[in-house]
């Protein structure tokens, strides 16, 4: 032990003020977060090809929650009720998911470039999806989440089995990762030039890109509770994933149970991945951008940042999709397409200002 | 607490990469760990720190084998800093050694100011107490070198090993990091690669060839020419000072590249 320190320097504890100040920043952010998230769920709920006063959104929600009797018109409530908030929902959840996995998968595989889709599963849920919706698996019977869903644990399955030969680190991780990809890619792709009518290939092409629509509450009761307790296992191995700041061998060294960590972070990664794939298809730049974003603003312990993740990548895919059914009248553009479009300048001015701010 | 391997070996698949080690770390002392490239030294320095599981033998703190006293508890009482560890994310110098009470913290027992107060002190004792706010990517080498021992010792160890800790670090910054070790009040394992570092600052030093120990003992010991000539394949002489503590003047020049340049000046190619 060094209780008697043999070059003695005085060093100042962690200023009040300055402590204080980070950590009032990390919780207005949050708070900030929160408030945001429920705002732009209500701004979902009231735009769209039908524009319905936020008035009516309110009152809609408090209906519903608290039986308060407000009179409505009956088929914007249906609207609200039915189509609006229920996708809203569940692309928060989306949203959260993806941001949660790419922070974990870059923490774990100590890689910027990690996202949730690394591991193999889009591909494996595309392939999934094209094996339902054109080759006909499962003869009507099997719905195309299912297939996706089936697809993408497929692959994610490939990709683990690829990884434990090959040596289990991050490096093989990765390596497998983009092998499992490109051949479930490949599949894809055979399926849609060998099977497809064009008409098929474009409603192929539409889900890959992701695609809110039909999303009803059913999906909100899988995909809300995937995303709250993902969120709350990666928040126990919040100290742990911390202590990869190193690599490794230094989070063995201090006492974190690596492969344990490992094992549990990575499948919890995969399921919410496949989970919100099998929904709304794979939507892309969230699980990679967002938790960079995040660490902009609330730095890269994980305590701040992974609750931090998942409430901007739910409040951007909420935006996102709002975006998506405005921007072209009497049509809805596949969210992916929204999420690069405004996501990479939006990061590009993040990235360039961020320092400022930290 | 003691610190022990028994009859070590650990494979790294199929090879076999340390045989049958036996050492036993005496308390309070800085036992150097020498031996050429590929010896084997970072690999049973990681056996030793409990980071890795042996392949046969025993690995022991305490008297009590590594695998039931769980990482956790391990990391309680053995600090290990391996070969230049980095990081991409931007932390700060502070956070970076906060790292350290890890094997401390959980949901029932968050960070407190105890936890801040034994930051500062590690901080301080290896003299970057100034750099606390600073950001990690702005450190130089043997600063950052620094700030991994500082984050060991706020696992509050009884034992500190470091694996090369001094690679890459100018001839003063080696100095005075390892004196700086030295005046820790912890027991130290240190793999080192300058054999006069060892004869300068440790009081035991453990030769490792071949993935096997082959000699333990006083510097005085270990660290004679025929040694060097055997296990390193260099010419040296020893010289011992009126401390008793032993010097090693290397012949540069000798055996083969002697030779090599002698018949280069009988039959000049230009």
């Amino acid at each position: 032990m060094f209780e008697t320190s043999p070059v003695q320097q005085p060093v100042q504890p962690p200023g009040q003020s300055l402590a204080g100040r980070a950590y009032l920043v990390r919780a207005g952010v949050s708070i900030g977060a929160l408030v945001l998230l429920v705002g732009v769920i209500a701004m979902a709920a009231a735009k769209g090809e039908t524009h319905i006063p936020l008035g009516t959104v309110l009152q809609t929600i408090a209906n519903h929650l608290w039986q308060a009797g407000y009179d409505v018109d009956p088929i914007d409530a249906g609207i609200i009720w039915n189509y609006r908030i229920s996708r809203a929902m569940v692309a928060a959840a989306c949203g959260a998911s993806l941001a949660l996995s790419g922070a974990v998968l870059q923490a774990l595989l100590r890689n910027s470039l990690a996202d949730p889709y690394l591991l193999g599963i889009s591909a494996g849920a595309s392939t999934g999806a094209v094996s339902v919706a054109i080759l006909g698996f499962g003869a009507g019977m099997v719905s195309l989440s299912l297939g996706a869903f089936v697809g993408a644990l497929v692959a994610f399955g490939f990709v683990a089995l690829l990884a434990i030969p090959a040596g289990r680190g991050a490096g093989a991780i990765i390596l497998a990762g983009v092998a499992g990809s490109q051949l479930f890619n490949a599949l894809t792709s055979f399926i849609v030039t060998k099977a497809a009518t064009a008409d098929e290939a474009r409603g192929v092409m539409f889900w890959l890109l992701g695609n809110l629509s039909g999303v009803r509450w059913p999906d909100v009761y899988l995909a809300l509770p995937v995303a709250v307790i993902g969120l709350l296992v990666c928040l126990w191995y919040s100290r742990a994933l911390d202590a990869f700041t190193f690599g490794v061998e230094s989070a063995a060294s201090l006492g974190v149970p690596v492969r344990r960590v490992y094992v549990v972070l990575i499948a919890i990664a995969a399921s919410m991945t496949a989970v919100m794939v099998s929904i709304v298809g794979a939507i892309g730049f969230v699980g990679l951008v967002i938790p960079h974003a995040a660490r902009f603003f609330v730095g890269t312990r994980h305590g701040f940042l992974l609750p931090a993740s998942a409430l901007i990548g739910a409040v951007f895919l909420v935006a996102a999709d709002i975006v998506s059914r405005i921007i072209l009248d009497g049509q809805v553009l596949p969210i992916g397409v929204i999420t690069a479009l405004i996501g990479a300048p939006a990061f590009a001015i993040i990235l360039c200002h961020g320092r400022v701010l930290r | 607490m003691s610190l022990e391997l028994r009859n070590v070996g650990w494979n790294a698949g199929f090879k076999k990469i340390i045989s049958d080690v036996s050492l036993r770390v005496t308390r309070g002392e800085f036992l150097g760990v020498i031996g050429p490239n590929g010896s084997g030294k970072t690999s049973m320095m990681s056996v030793l720190g409990g980071i890795r599981a042996p392949s046969t033998g025993q690995a022991l703190l305490g008297d009590q084998p590594m695998k039931k006293i769980g990482r956790r508890n391990l990391a309680r009482h053995i600090g290990f800093v391996e070969q230049q560890a980095d990081t991409i994310d931007r932390i700060t110098v502070r956070d970076a050694v906060a790292l350290g009470r890890t094997p401390y913290l959980s949901l029932l027992s968050p960070w407190s100011g105890h936890d801040d107060a034994i930051v500062c002190e590690a901080l301080a004792s290896v003299e970057m107490g100034p750099f606390a706010d600073r950001m990690w990517h702005t450190l130089s080498g043997g600063e950052k070198q620094r700030v991994h021992i500082a984050r060991a010792l706020t696992q509050q160890p009884d034992f500190l090993l470091l694996d090369e800790p001094t690679n890459h670090l100018d001839i003063h910054h080696q100095l005075g990091l390892l004196e700086l070790v030295r005046a820790l009040p912890v027991t130290v394992v240190a793999a080192l690669h300058d054999l006069n570092h060892a004869a300068m600052f440790c009081d035991r030093v453990a030769m490792m060839d071949g993935g096997k120990l082959i000699a333990l003992g006083t510097p005085e010991q270990i660290l004679t020419s025929q040694n060097l000539r055997d296990v390193f394949g260099v010419a040296a002489d020893i010289e011992i000072d009126d401390q008793g503590r032993c010097h090693i003047r290397y012949h540069a020049g000798n055996q083969k590249s002697l030779a090599i340049k002698k018949t280069r000046l009988r039959n000049p190619v230009f």
